[in-house]
């Protein structure tokens, strides 16, 4: 009975009254029923309340990642020239000993990146070292984030001076041993106290504080207060022997469409000056703020999929469960389903009526299954450090599977009562 | 009104027209040589051993016989629920015996009014939603729908139950309702059967008298029952026999036969 006929007439079927009919008379017969029709849904709802709180918690995370990770601790259209990446996981043994082969980014590579680059764009140099803190209140302490960098890195990275002032071109040529502290540095090392001006001494070396960051926070478990900043060319910089080593070089674009031209015009002048040639890759890397989402986005998806799994699962059981729950409806209806063919119901009538009714069964439970996983998803959110939001794509997807979990389930049941016998159910009870 | 006097062979062939011809418009039911058999476990059951029967517009005929006379056989085959083995019939000008079961659908939707015995009604709609439901599958809007039958509802005596459940009203009120539903697509024929067997003697009466009514304005009306009683309320009474047509008499000459 599904075969073309039925095609055919379905505009006829499913005007749009037939249709309203059939799915009031579903909902009054699930309200009649209302524990029984709960039980029948159960496997229904408990899925979709699972994919949708999986999917709005990795969103969630997605969007955390894109917005607050990226643009915080990369900058928008920047890159980073480094010497192999700092954000890696799946590093086999080999590659880990060929990346320690390379050659080592030296202060004259930025220099030649600086005179290469185009005037718009905009340029720093960047060197780290974990380093001891101490002040004349305090000693020791976590480690400190000690970073000699040149100017333009606070302009870059969108860092704003909460008190005092960052470091100028000046306090840069002449190399003063000022500093630009993070919040937590300030508060640990003078509590309670306006640090403007005072020592703070690193690795033991003195060096004056002219600066507070705003609050930062903490990215994947870095903590970005308790950063200390200098000009490149001060103390700082021997402190982490950035004349030796150089941890990166930092380039940014002056929009997003001469992104990729200035990292060609980079990969030339470092290629040039590595001495490659035309064939041999390179031995350096490029850190964009896509390269660190990559490796996220292809967790995202494992996550999304895995998540989507136990799910699936559970829709096949709750489609067996609407399957029979329907069987038992039409063999429970079977004069009533006599008397309809009695007074000109055909067989697409028949079919159509109990299609309609598990359709709109399981979509009701899908339903069911987006509430409780909106509020599930929020509950996490609540109690834990992972975020949640919904989206709506997830809510769109369930509603769906819902309608054709329930018109696959109904299917069988919705035949065999289009096929009884008018005379025999007439008959029956 | 027509007569088809019992024996007059020729005649009765005059009335039913040749093999395969349209019978004349006169005749809303015209059934040639119809045979049901059924294959029960091995043993075939012959229901119906071919039954000529010509019916007119506006006849009130009763269909009377013992259980197992094939009565409710034929009662099927013309009510369009069943088809025959073999023969045809003619129903309002249209060869209904070999129609598919979607074509056979809309006959019983338009040209068919069905009253059970059991009423048949569905039980968690109101009275209203019952009558409508015909008209549910012919298509008919819902504001039309509606309109129409109430009107059914009002022509029953039962305009003021029309929200009333069928667990909610009685017996005779019941069929009222079954009766409304049967005639709210102005089907050509009105098929009962059996329709006092589940009421009291004095209900049977009133609704025995709304059939009376219904054909004495016009409506064909067909009755099957085994009691001769009912039967003779009809103004034809047509006899079956062991799957034959055994008698088929006026009103009069049955009530002589079985001394009422």
């Amino acid at each position: 009975m599904l075969g073309g006929g039925f095609a055919a007439d379905l505009p006829q079927v499913i005007d749009h009254m037939h249709l309203f009919e059939a799915i009031r008379l579903a909902l009054s017969q699930l309200r009649v029923q209302k524990l029984k029709s709960f039980f029948t849904l159960l496997g229904v709802t408990i899925s979709v309340m699972f994919l949708i709180a999986v999917v709005s918690i990795v969103e969630g995370m997605n969007k955390y990642v894109e917005q607050d990770f990226a643009a915080k601790f990369l900058g928008v259209n920047v890159f980073n020239v480094r010497r192999f990446p700092d954000i890696n996981t799946d590093v086999t043994e080999a590659e880990w000993r060929a990346w320690q082969r390379r050659p080592k980014i030296l202060p004259a590579d930025g220099l030649a990146i600086k005179a290469a680059l185009p005037p718009e764009a905009s340029f720093a140099l960047q060197d780290i070292m974990w380093a001891t803190g101490s002040s004349e209140f305090r000693n020791g302490g976590p480690q400190v984030l000690a970073q000699a960098v040149t100017p333009e890195f606070f302009r870059i990275k969108n860092l704003v001076i909460d008190k005092g002032r960052a470091f100028t071109d000046l306090d840069e040529a002449m190399g003063s041993n000022v500093v630009v502290v993070g919040v937590e540095i300030a508060s640990f090392y003078f509590p309670n106290l306006d640090p403007i001006g005072r020592e703070l001494r690193i690795n033991k070396f003195p060096f004056r504080i002219i600066g507070v960051l705003e609050k930062q926070g903490s990215v994947f478990g870095l903590n970005l207060d308790r950063q200390v900043m200098a000009p490149f060319q001060s103390y700082m910089a021997n402190i982490t022997r950035a004349r030796q080593n150089l941890y990166g070089v930092v380039v940014q674009a002056p929009n997003t469409a001469q992104l990729e031209n200035a990292k060609e015009i980079v990969r030339e002048v470092m290629r040039n000056r590595h001495r490659l040639r035309p064939g041999q890759p390179d031995d350096f890397v490029f850190e964009t703020s896509e390269s660190a989402l990559a490796s996220w986005q292809g967790i995202r998806k494992f996550l999304i999929l895995a998540g989507m799994l136990l799910p699936a699962i559970g829709l096949v059981v709750g489609a067996i469960v609407i399957m029979n729950i329907m069987l038992v409806a039409v063999a429970e209806r079977t004069r009533e389903i006599g008397i309809r063919k009695s007074i000109g119901a055909k067989r697409r009538d028949i079919l159509a009526q109990f299609l309609v009714e598990s359709a709109t069964l399981s979509i009701v439970g899908a339903l069911l299954g987006v509430g409780f996983g909106i509020a599930l998803s929020q509950g996490v959110a609540a109690v834990s450090p992972l975020p949640a939001t919904v989206a709506p794509w997830s809510v769109a997807l369930a509603v769906i599977v819902g309608a054709g979990v329930g018109i696959v389930a109904g299917a069988y049941p919705a035949s065999r009562a289009a096929r009884l016998d008018p005379i025999f159910a007439m008959r029956q009870e | 009104m027509a007569e088809i006097p019992v024996g007059a062979t020729a005649e009765r062939q005059v009335v039913l027209g040749d093999t395969g011809a349209a019978p004349d418009k006169k005749w809303i039911i015209v059934t040639r040589g119809i045979k049901r058999e059924y294959d029960m476990g091995g043993e075939i059951v012959r229901a119906l051993r071919g039954i000529d029967l010509a019916i007119g517009r506006n006849e009130y005929v009763a269909i009377m016989g013992p259980s197992g006379s094939g009565k409710s056989t034929l009662m099927n085959v013309i009510g369009c629920l069943d088809t025959p083995n073999a023969g045809e019939y003619w129903l309002n000008g249209q060869q209904v015996a070999h129609m598919t079961d979607d074509e056979l659908a809309r006959i019983r939707n338009k040209e068919i009014g069905f009253v059970f015995q059991t009423f048949n009604l569905l039980p968690r709609a109101t009275a209203l939603h019952n009558v409508e439901l015909p008209l549910v599958y012919a298509g008919v809007s819902s504001v039309e729908r509606r309109k129409r039958a109430q009107e059914a509802l009002e022509s029953v005596a039962l305009g003021d139950r029309m929200d009333h459940r069928p667990n909610e009203l009685s017996g005779g009120q019941r069929q009222r309702v079954a009766i409304a539903r049967a005639l709210v697509n102005r089907p050509s024929i009105l098929l009962a059967d059996e329709p006092t067997g589940n009421l009291d003697s004095q209900t049977s009466a009133e609704i025995m008298k709304v059939f009376e009514q219904l054909a004495d304005n016009g409506q064909t009306v067909i009755m099957v029952t085994h009691e001769a009683d009912i039967a003779a309320h009809a103004r034809r009474v047509v006899v079956l026999r062991d799957g034959i047509i055994h008698s088929d008499d006026r009103r009069e000459a049955f009530a002589a036969k079985v001394g009422l």
